[in-house]
């Protein structure tokens, strides 16, 4: 290929791309090689055991506080984002003037930092509704965090449903919601799943929205209006007492194995969806 | 839909679009909530303690007696950081997505573009961890001082805001027309002259965008930035001192905080709510124009 004149300009432009290129991905390689390095010695079986002492810092009931309030969260956020998403797509005519307030709301919501969502989840679950610090605070305040990411894939994933699947639905007599039903919502399963998937992988993360709605207890919740932390939050602790600095490495090591698995899971998902 | 099935309407079909209506409607009454008790709880505060004094109040001393509420510091703090992380991020993340959009192989591209997600993945916990363990002491280290610092707080955001600075941007230069890169080979520009001085330009407001969405994210930032900023709440006086932001303020004093102290630092979150309101306009009003 004829790349024209090169001079000196172009060969400075070239080396500074690649240069930056490199650290971009060389500081990620060193931040992941750091926390293996430092986290995986203190994987002991100890880490996992069922209950949390101050000695044996388990991080087994924040494995299942992190599982407990990512299933609350998001059997609030999913059918609220794929109804959502259903008005907006199939219900909604272009005319109509909802739409744009949704679409600026729903903007306005993913762009409000998480500590902001723990001030109002403190203010209006736990202080407001007296739920107290507990899991449903928090699972509720993390569910409204994540329903903007919800809407957005789950209307991608109904977009690029082809009109076809509908008009021949609605050929055969069907009406419009076992159209839904049985049509559009099966075709736009591997779209919604991938969004679905990345808000797993927020609520997994998201440390500053917890700490004051579902609080900072170490043990496993025993109900849903119990206070317990997550992985993040139990880092998040451990790193400021200050003791037991490798279990919070090994606790990292967890989570970014989490991410990356919840990573991977999206990114098959969504290659699903392209190929139908 | 414009055009639905020919029947007659039934229970069935009006309850569900209803439902469907309701659950588009959440967004909205969120947005309505947090804006309500946000400004019911915090606005208060700041007529109490005076709106001057709040905002450029230079002492934060909620033990005093009297106790002093002056959030200018924190203002600052956060100013600082995010222009440190803009100047550290933004150029990293702009070379780096032209170099994805533009000079990578497609091979390789399949590898980085997980590789970018995953950056964008890690929780801000970890961050911070990194932090604590690898560049507060190298800052220590090489610079003195005692290594939490606004110049340690720029360098791990100017990190966080890589995947959105990256994947935004590389976005935007992909949009751009291959006409406009063949015209500049057509001229004689050289493969890297055309993708600097004529695609990149074209992408410019796609660009802007990434950077005031990479702002958002870096004032926004809470867990990491108290990891590693120090969180002195006073002036800062240069880049290896500590400093504490406004988010850092609300989760370091929120714990113990009661009556107007308490108030005051939803108050933070209320300014904090307004800085990040102003970015968001700012964004979407670049996205109209794009």
């Amino acid at each position: 290929m004829n790349r024209g004149r090169r001079d000196i300009i172009s060969i400075i432009l070239l080396q500074l791309v690649r240069t930056a290129a490199f650290i971009t991905f060389a500081a990620l390689l060193f931040i992941l090689g750091y926390m293996v390095v430092r986290g995986v010695p203190h994987l002991k079986a100890s880490l996992f055991s069922p209950v949390y002492t101050s000695e044996n810092v388990s991080v087994l009931p924040a494995v299942v506080t992190t599982l407990m309030t990512t299933a609350l969260s998001l059997l609030i956020a999913v059918p609220l984002g794929i109804f959502a998403a259903l008005y907006l797509v199939e219900y909604a005519k272009k005319t109509n003037r909802l739409v744009p307030v949704v679409r600026v709301t729903a903007e306005t919501l993913s762009g409000i930092p998480s500590i902001v969502y723990g001030l109002f989840g403190m203010l209006f679950f736990v202080t407001f509704l007296k739920w107290g610090f507990s899991l449903m605070a928090g699972a509720f305040t993390l569910s409204i965090m994540i329903l903007p990411l919800i809407m957005r894939t789950t209307e991608e994933a109904l977009q690029s449903v082809p009109d076809a699947y509908r008009e021949g639905a609605f050929g055969l007599g069907a009406g419009k919601l076992r159209t839904i039903r049985q049509v559009i919502l099966p075709a736009a399963v591997p779209g919604i799943l991938a969004g679905v998937v990345l808000g797993v992988g927020r609520i997994a993360g998201e440390t500053a929205a917890l700490i004051y709605t579902a609080g900072t207890v170490a043990q496993i919740p025993r109900n849903v209006f119990a206070s317990g932390r997550t992985l993040a939050v139990h880092m998040y602790a451990l790193s400021s007492e200050g003791l037991h600095t490798g279990e919070a490495y090994a606790t990292a090591v967890i989570l970014l194995l989490m991410v990356a698995g919840v990573n991977l899971l999206s990114a098959f998902l969504a290659k699903k969806i392209t190929k139908n | 839909m414009e055009s639905g099935p020919i029947k007659r309407r039934n229970w069935k079909e009006d309850l569900a679009r209803g439902a469907f209506f309701a659950a588009a409607a959440t967004s909205i009454l969120a947005v309505l909530l947090i804006c309500a008790f946000l400004f019911a709880n915090g606005i208060p505060a700041m007529g109490k303690i005076g709106v001057f004094r709040f905002l450029l109040g230079t002492e934060w001393a909620p033990s005093d007696i009297p106790p002093a509420y002056g959030i200018f510091p924190m203002i600052l703090g956060s100013l600082y950081i995010t222009a440190g992380a803009v100047l550290l991020g933004v150029p990293l993340g702009i070379l780096t997505a032209v170099f994805l959009a533009a000079f990578c192989p497609e091979a390789l591209h399949k590898i980085l573009k997980p590789a970018v997600e995953l950056l964008a993945g890690i929780p801000s916990v970890v961050y911070g961890f990194f932090g604590m363990g690898v560049i507060v002491p190298a800052v220590r280290l090489l610079l003195g001082g005692s290594g939490s610092s606004i110049l340690a707080a720029s360098i791990l955001l100017g990190i966080m805001i890589l995947p959105t600075v990256v994947t935004i941007s590389e976005t935007a230069v992909r949009a751009v027309p291959g006409s406009y890169y063949e015209g500049a080979l057509a001229l004689g520009a050289s493969h890297e002259r055309g993708v600097f001085f004529i695609v990149l330009p074209a992408a410019r407001s796609g660009v802007l965008a990434s950077v005031i969405l990479g702002i958002g994210r870096a004032v926004g930032e809470t867990m990491a930035v108290i990891m590693v900023a120090g969180n002195q709440a006073r002036a800062p006086r240069g880049i290896l001192r500590g400093v504490r932001t406004l988010t850092a303020n609300i989760v370091l004093e929120m714990g113990y905080a009661a009556e107007l102290h308490r108030e005051a630092l939803i108050a933070t979150g209320v300014v904090l709510f307004i800085f990040i309101m102003m970015i968001n306009l700012a964004f979407s009003m670049l996205k109209r124009r794009v």
